[in-house]
């Protein structure tokens, strides 16, 4: 890891950054460095370290200036860059998840498909029919950054974010897809709705999606989608592993 | 029932707080926890807690709250209007802040408007008696994580005591209020202060900003000079911190505070150092800021140097019990202590 460059964040925090491509080479990069980081903390390797959060094309290392110094830390994390390869990490877990994509589920499933040339059906196989990588979570608690979104779907965000975005709602914006885990505003494109609960404190973890996962969706009817709601039980996670996942 | 506070009236933004929630961010969790770091370890020491117990939070004015326990002994750490009064034919007395006070049951607090910041704490000896969430009892509104199923306090809330009694050694107080320091705000400059123009970076380090009213727990929004960008506000999201200053399209700067997300898509042009975050974590609207630049070094000094200040005042730490007896009306009347509760009488 030759091409890295730390950025300053105060005397908490800096960031290891990769370019500026947001591709799979870049977070290949970024997920490698972040599991060697943890390997060598645990190893008692780097002291001070509060918390890694990958991000698109960088890394953010949070430590407490209490404990250690930026330059001990700093030299610390370039050591373990040093001997970090840039095998590509595979996906953690895969995950199958179902979503309905009626009208009123997904206001801009006509708008997507115009600007698209595609038939519903069509959108519906191109955008079920990819495997996503989960780059990053933001935003909110449990809010995934997937792609990428193929090309007839990638649309730039509406000009006008609506106020409140449901829970479950899947979404695009340009090569990124995202489903909104809680109510919330949004701009993104709405093209369906999935009945899973992507966030639960009481749950370890937290999170149903981490960063490095894959995420495929699958069409489900009406009836299937309100049945799932009715029973959250039916989607827990162990239950939305694809085979082998 | 067991032992409690029961909130009689909640206050503008009280919120249970400790030094936060670490190790989620990655599942974009924000860290959220107190404002002001060293008044909730100022109010803890008063206590005898552990530094990073959970305590209120009390913004701009304060709770009402009656005392539910055969003891207990608190303490508001922070410039505060108090009201305090005995249920049982409260005799008008005043009490400061800065100090621990041993209540009785049926005790009412009144808390009024904190005078000049926007947060206080208050501890309990002994910690609130609630479970934490993903290990942290900070309270993050947004999203509704944290104990009170994530909300502030509200008319009725019950406040759990681990302690059903206070001891009966000594009140103590802070040998002097906290100094937060004046001054331009120190920053270091980063992450992104190359997507800035040489006179946005030379306006951002010379002029005057003030905190506007769009000011949370999530972030300041100041007024001031606009801040051009060379191409444009934004970046592909990266990691955030408390302190970092985004400057969305508008040319704007935006001072991130304890609930702030845990990625952002705008450019950042410095970051506030560790040392000077309570200082503007208590930071009101109209605030006048300015911003030097410092190296990290020079930063790290500084947070020492804070931890000296903060440390300083807990071994400092007087015991109060010669002063049962005066009369604390007359001093705050007569204006000679800081910082005082008032006084009611009971119901």
């Amino acid at each position: 890891m030759d091409d890295l460059r730390i950025a300053d964040l105060g005397d908490t925090a800096f960031s290891v950054e990769f370019g500026e491509a947001v591709d799979r080479t870049a977070s290949a990069k970024v997920m490698g460095l972040r599991h060697a980081i943890d390997d060598a903390h645990r190893a008692g390797n780097v002291t001070g370290l509060v918390e890694l959060v990958p991000t698109f094309r960088s890394l953010l290392v949070s430590y407490d200036p209490l404990v250690t110094r930026r330059r001990t830390i700093q030299a610390e994390v370039m050591a373990v860059a040093a001997a970090c390869s840039d095998a590509p990490v595979t996906a953690a877990r895969s995950w199958r998840l179902p979503v309905c994509y009626d009208d009123d589920l997904g206001p801009d499933i006509d708008a997507v498909c115009r600007a698209a040339g595609l038939s519903r059906a069509e959108m519906i196989a191109v955008h079920t029919g990819t495997d996503y990588f989960v780059y990053m979570l933001g935003f909110m608690p449990g809010f995934a950054y997937m792609g990428d979104i193929p090309e007839p779907l990638r649309l730039p965000r509406r000009s006008t974010p609506r106020v409140k975005v449901p829970a479950g709602s899947v979404a695009v914006a340009g090569s990124l897809g995202a489903v909104y885990p809680w109510d919330s505003p949004g701009g993104w494109h709405l093209l369906g709705r999935t009945p899973v609960t992507f966030f639960d404190p009481a749950r370890t973890p937290p999170s149903l999606l981490a960063p490095g996962d894959s995420v495929r969706f699958h069409a489900v009817e009406r009836a299937d989608y309100e049945a799932a709601c009715r029973d959250p039980g039916r989607l827990a996670p162990e239950h939305l592993l694809a085979e082998g996942g | 029932m067991s032992p409690h506070l029961h909130i009689l009236s909640p206050g503008l933004h009280t919120t249970i707080q400790d030094f936060g929630r670490f190790g989620f961010q990655d599942l974009g969790v924000p860290v959220a926890g107190a404002l002001d770091f060293a008044g909730l370890r100022l109010a803890n020491a008063l206590v005898g807690n552990q530094p990073g117990e959970a305590c209120l939070e009390i913004s701009t004015l304060g709770p009402t709250l009656r005392v539910e326990a055969d003891s207990v002994r608190l303490a508001i750490c922070g410039p505060m209007r108090l009201m305090l009064g005995a249920a049982a034919g409260g005799e008008r007395r005043a009490l400061e802040a800065d100090r621990s006070h041993r209540l009785s049951r049926g005790d009412i607090v009144e808390i009024g408007a904190v005078a000049a910041a926007s947060v206080a704490y208050l501890a309990v000896a002994g910690g609130f008696d609630l479970a934490p969430v993903m290990g942290s009892l900070s309270t993050y509104v947004r999203a509704g994580l944290g104990p009170l199923g994530g909300k502030p306090l509200a008319v009725g809330t019950v406040l759990p005591l681990r302690a059903a009694t206070a001891s009966d050694s000594d009140d103590l107080a802070l040998p002097e209020a906290m100094a937060y320091g004046g001054g331009p705000i120190r920053v270091m400059l980063g992450p992104q202060q190359d997507s800035f123009t040489d006179e946005a970076v030379a306006t951002f380090l010379s002029a005057e900003y003030t905190v506007s009213k769009q000011a949370d727990r999530m972030g300041l929004r100041l007024e001031g000079p606009r801040l051009a960008h060379r191409a444009g506000p934004d970046i592909a999201s990266d990691g955030l911190v408390s302190g970092c200053i985004q400057v969305p399209g508008d040319g704007g700067p935006i001072i991130l505070l304890a609930d702030h997300q845990t990625t952002g898509g705008y450019a950042k042009i410095a970051t506030v150092i560790s040392a000077d975050l309570p200082r503007l974590g208590r930071a009101m609207p109209g605030t006048r800021l300015s911003f030097a630049p410092v190296s990290v070094e020079q930063a790290e000094a500084a947070r020492q140097m804070l931890e000296r200040e903060i440390e300083r005042r807990i071994t400092g730490l007087r015991p109060v019990g010669a002063m049962i007896g005066i009369d604390l009306t007359a001093l705050y009347d007569s204006n000679l202590v800081s910082g005082m509760v008032d006084a009611i009488d009971g119901e």
